[in-house]
């Protein structure tokens, strides 16, 4: 294995300028005449614009929907039956539906004085009842966010099944009530637009802090009804993403239509009150989940009714349909179980959009069903990971296809656990708990496990019908006449590290020196089209075609080489940076000279398309990749005070082969961060008026670094066979079982109590309340914890 | 999130910094900029006039007795920290201040802006009252001293006319059989509390207190509570009842638990 290739630990390329604060965001751009943005938002959640007074000293500086001719709203449609679209119009018409929706766009030469101008607007709003939570917007009589679809529901699935038949024969019968909580991605940077027009080129110019800049400017090319052709995107360095930056903003087709009207570029920054309580938001789903199973804890069945809120509009391109119609199709994670049934609602609600957050719908329904896995352990007085491992599928099943027709490629899940189980030393932390603390905190240990689907392709998506659908991936590669190697991608790196990996999978291949590889991604202009990078799929889908393309720029060298060292192309070897015929040698970097330098000495019959090469690529099968993990973890619960301490966390990872196993170890470390943070902290109430409460960093708890402990990580490695060099997708993997494995740790500790959580955040008032009411129904059971394996 | 717009002036004296705020009828004082600034960036404060007092070296001095320190309201968090101003609370007053927000903030925050502000979680404010402060006070008619536990009314409530500046905080000093214990309920290292409890003794001035911090208003008080190492939650809940505290079941149990840190702490030194 080469020190540079698939497999090595590089540090990253691209560190070097982030961490000398020599990155490039899109606040750092600055174009000659900018003036800055700032939007005046609706301060009540739902309700009917009677009036904008605008004064006239002030009126060629401040824009309302009325202003915006050619503008069409931003819908987000899909073909999944009886889904309903949603307009949205970029300045709020006729109705607000959400605090902070945009009603006027102000311009001025600074930030602050264009707030001062949005300060001297008059908005009249007639208000109308709020629809503040998922369940009751299911109810009929309630006020409608959008009045002509006579409901509040984007989108109900049902996937069926006899589960009568099953539960007669069932020996435990588990019901549970979970419901996680709002977030709020929380990228270090938030969103950003800079918009200008190009009268030279009649192009429209508009920088974002974006993930999908192939999609950003489809939709821009929509909403503005300008060809494709005469709109650029160009997303610059970007400082996180997670999921919040793959829609396409208001904010954008805003800009994009101003800075042409008015002649000269425009920026808008996001603030984070604006990314606290008016962009879009993650993570709240309901669940009613019923498992049936018999005496020896084989799972028989599992019954469910989930809800996700998925606010006032229909995000695009992922649309409102994506998380609610994941939860059904992914409910069952890592189990073999014969009979399931999950009835699904995507409900409107006077909030900003869902977008799919890192983990998408599979943080939340882990979550459901790792704990009613426990519950149901619990009822049977069993331990937990063993009658997780009765019902895991299993590594000879592999691949599997399970009960929702999930194509499950490779791995062992058993493994994992067991490994979790052995490195947790759950034998020990049983004794532990049967001793006391002297401290008089109890420990508790819980368990998660997961697979995670990424880098599904056309197959998955061609159904959903959604506004885009991932087909084959392009990349383009060439060399540079001094020989070295330029990449461009279609794929956006926000944080993974796509300058180093994606040279290593050319070095891998072509042997050129990681240092001289360049990546160029970020810029429509620039690079092969692509839906972008979300669902984990760039290694997979960018890293294939990537290889792809250097395995043909490789057949083009090796025929140039063999002329030159006189030898037919069957006897030209690489190794190294070399290539070796019987008789000679020569550096890679030469042969791409002489191409550049002196086609005199290339042979007759050589490629005319020459060392730039365009090629494409889709795994064998594109239903997905499947990774997946065992996360363990022990906590001290304060019986008193509710505060809970993360004492030690393993996690045994299987993501196929790794390319660079040190940013993988880092994804999956800044993943369980943030799945700390849903699990004990982060949360976005809302009152019954639809009013955000958490609107700043006071109120809205972001873990640091005093709440993310150290890690242990264990690598196990299955191939995918069907990727290209067997990878697998890894990014949202370590924000999915946190919740689950951190929560089941809790009510293990809590068990002699007979206290239980369901819900997201676990906050220390949840516990000391569940506590006391546990105490008060008399569960008083004092049960031992579950007898050590 | 940027401010309305302020005129920014920046005294060099206390006299020249009062006379400014007897003048406007709209002006706030710039120490720190760790609760002002935000606040002006959200538009939750929209003075005319802002006044930078950082620069009155006053306001910064510490000033040594024999049973007393004088610390400047201008003395920061990370000051009392790092022990630049010498400790005299056996590691009390470091604690304290290692406990605010975050580094960042420490570097800039200061006492007299953390007391002025009277947020009920402040952690300066159950302190300095446990500890039985006084508050030197500068007004147009010259200065006055007052004791902390009446200098705080309530929830960002004090004793202070908008024309008056607090310039120093006298803390006795502890006689070497004194005992004192802090401690903090909060969510992350670093935010504010959710309950705070202080206890200092000190048997050589016959003072005796337990403070309960973080209770949506002043800090409550209890004097000579005749605490000692054996003390234990249901005393703690019961001094909560006895000083009139009201809440509900976890805000009663984790003030008491902390009222509890705070005595076992002192007693375990």
């Amino acid at each position: 294995m080469s020190g540079e290739g698939i497999g090595a630990r590089l540090r990253r390329k691209e560190d070097d300028r982030f961490m000398r604060g020599r990155g490039e965001y899109v606040g750092d751009i600055r174009l000659a005449g900018m003036q800055d943005v700032a939007f005046l938002r609706s301060p009540v959640a739902h309700g009917r614009i009677v009036n904008i007074a605008i004064s006239e000293t002030i009126r060629d500086r401040v824009f309302t929907a009325a202003d915006l001719d050619g503008v069409s709203p931003i819908r987000a449609v899909s073909r999944l039956p009886g889904f309903k679209p949603s307009d949205q119009f970029p300045l709020a018409s006729g109705k607000v539906r959400h605090v902070g929706e945009l009603i006027a766009m102000c311009i001025a030469p600074t930030r602050g004085e264009a707030e001062d101008l949005a300060a001297q607007i008059d908005v009249e709003i007639e208000p109308l009842p709020a629809v503040a939570d998922m369940l009751a917007a299911r109810e009929a009589g309630v006020a409608l966010v959008h009045e002509e679809w006579g409901d509040n529901l984007f989108l109900e699935t049902l996937v069926d099944d006899d589960i009568a038949r099953v539960a007669a024969q069932a020996a435990v019968k588990v019901t549970r009530e979970f419901r996680t909580a709002r977030q709020c991605m929380s990228p270090i940077e938030g969103r950003g637009v800079v918009a200008s027009w190009n009268s030279r080129l009649e192009q429209l110019l508009v920088y974002s802090s974006a993930q999908m800049t192939h999609i950003t400017r489809s939709g821009l090319s929509e909403c503005l009804n300008i060809d494709e052709g005469r709109v650029r995107v160009v997303a610059p360095d970007v400082g996180g993403g997670f999921g919040y930056k793959g829609i396409l903003l208001p904010e954008e087709v805003c800009l994009g239509w101003a800075t042409r009207r008015l002649g000269f570029p425009l920026r808008w920054l996001e603030d984070r009150r604006e990314n606290l309580t008016a962009s879009a938001n993650c993570r709240e789903h309901h669940y009613i989940v019923t498992a049936y199973a018999d005496a020896d804890g084989k799972l028989l069945a599992i019954d469910a009714e989930a809800t996700v809120d998925s606010g006032a509009y229909s995000s695009y391109p992922f649309s409102a349909c994506l998380e609610a119609a994941q939860v059904a199709s992914i409910l069952p994670g890592v189990y073999d179980f014969p009979a399931y049934r999950c009835h699904t609602f995507s409900a409107a609600t006077n909030k900003p959009p869902i977008l799919p957050y890192r983990g998408v719908a599979r943080t939340g329904v882990c979550f459901a069903m790792e704990l009613i896995i426990d519950a149901v352990a619990r009822e049977l007085g069993m331990e937990p990971a063993e009658l997780r491992m009765r019902n895991l599928v299993r590594p000879e099943q592999m691949p599997f296809d399970n009960i929702t027709k999930k194509h499950f490629d490779s791995g062992d899940y058993p493994e994992s656990l067991r490994r979790a189980v052995e490195q947790i030393g759950l034998a020990g932390v049983r004794e532990r708990q049967t001793r006391g603390e002297p401290d008089g905190r109890l420990i508790g240990v819980g368990f998660a496990v997961y697979c995670e689907q990424a880098a599904h392709g056309t197959s998955v998506y061609a159904g959903w019908g959604i506004p885009m659908v991932p087909g084959h991936e392009q990349a383009f590669i060439r060399f540079t006449p001094d020989g070295g190697l330029e990449i461009r991608v279609g794929v956006h790196s926000h944080g993974q590290g796509m300058e180093t990996t994606f040279s290593q999978v050319a070095h891998d291949i072509l042997g050129v020196p990681h240092d001289r590889i360049k990546i160029i991604h970020g810029d429509t202009a620039l690079t092969p089209y692509s839906t972008g990078t979300w669902g984990s799929r760039s290694m997979v889908m960018a890293g294939g075609a990537v290889a792809e393309a250097c395995d043909q720029l490789a057949l083009r060298i090796r025929k140039i080489a063999a002329k030159l060292l006189q030898c037919s192309p069957d006897d030209v070897r690489r190794e190294g940076g070399e290539l070796r015929g019987p008789s000679g040698s020569m550096k890679i970097e030469e042969v791409a000279r002489v191409w550049y330098r002196r086609p005199q000495d290339l042979p007759p019959d050589v490629d005319p398309a020459g060392l730039e090469v365009t090629a494409g690529y889709k795994p064998a099968r594109d239903s997905g990749t499947f990774s997946y993990a065992s996360h363990a973890v022990t906590v001290a619960v304060d019986p008193v005070t509710g505060e809970v301490e993360i004492l030690d966390y393993v996690i045994v990872e299987d993501g196929g082969v790794l390319v660079n196993p040190m940013i993988v170890d880092g994804q999956i470390y800044g993943g369980v961060a943030q799945g700390i943070g849903t699990a004990l902290y982060e949360e976005m109430p809302f009152d019954a008026d639809a009013q955000p409460l958490a609107s700043t960093l006071a109120d809205y708890m972001l873990p640091g670094p005093c709440e993310v402990p150290a890690m242990a990580i264990d690598h196990m490695e299955t191939p995918s066979p069907y990727t290209r060099f067997g990878v697998k997708g890894i990014g949202e993997g370590g924000a999915i079982a946190p919740p689950a494995a951190i929560t089941n740790a809790i009510n293990d500790a809590l068990r002699p109590l007979g206290a239980e959580l369901c819900v997201s955040p676990v906050t220390p008032r949840r516990i000391i309340e569940a506590i006391a009411a546990a105490k008060r129904e008399g569960a008083d059971r004092r049960q031992p914890a579950a007898q050590a394996s | 999130m940027k401010p309305a717009p302020f005129d920014y002036v920046r005294p060099e004296t206390v006299e020249a910094a009062v006379a400014l705020l007897a003048q406007s009828d709209n002006a706030k004082l710039l120490a720190g900029g760790q609760t002002l600034g935000p606040m002006l960036n959200l538009r939750l404060a929209q003075p005319d006039l802002v006044i930078d007092i950082t620069r009155i070296a006053e306001l910064a001095r510490v000033e040594a007795e024999p049973d007393a320190v004088t610390l400047g309201a201008c003395v920061t968090h990370s000051a009392i920290e790092d022990g630049r101003v010498q400790d005299f609370t056996r590691g009390l007053l470091p604690k304290v201040a290692r406990g605010i927000a975050y580094r960042a903030v420490r570097n800039r925050g200061t006492l007299g802006g953390s007391i002025a502000h009277a947020d009920p979680s402040a952690d300066w404010l159950s302190c300095f009252m446990a500890l039985g402060a006084s508050l030197r006070i500068a007004g147009p008619g010259g200065t006055r001293e007052t004791p902390m536990v009446d200098f705080v009314r309530g929830a960002l409530d004090c004793d202070l006319a908008s024309d008056e500046i607090v310039a120093a905080i006298r803390l006795p000093r502890l006689s070497s059989a004194a005992r004192c214990g802090y401690a903090k309920i909060c969510r992350k290292e670093g935010e504010f509390a959710d309950a705070i409890g202080v206890y200092a003794s000190d048997p050589e001035r016959g003072f005796e207190r337990l403070v309960v911090g973080a209770v949506g208003g002043k800090p409550l008080i209890a004097d000579t509570p005749g605490l000692d190492g054996d003390a234990d939650l249901p005393a703690m809940t019961g001094i909560l009842n006895g000083i009139g505290y009201k809440a509900d079941e976890y805000e009663v149990q984790i003030h008491a638990a902390a009222l509890l840190r705070a005595v076992r702490e002192a007693f375990a030194a």
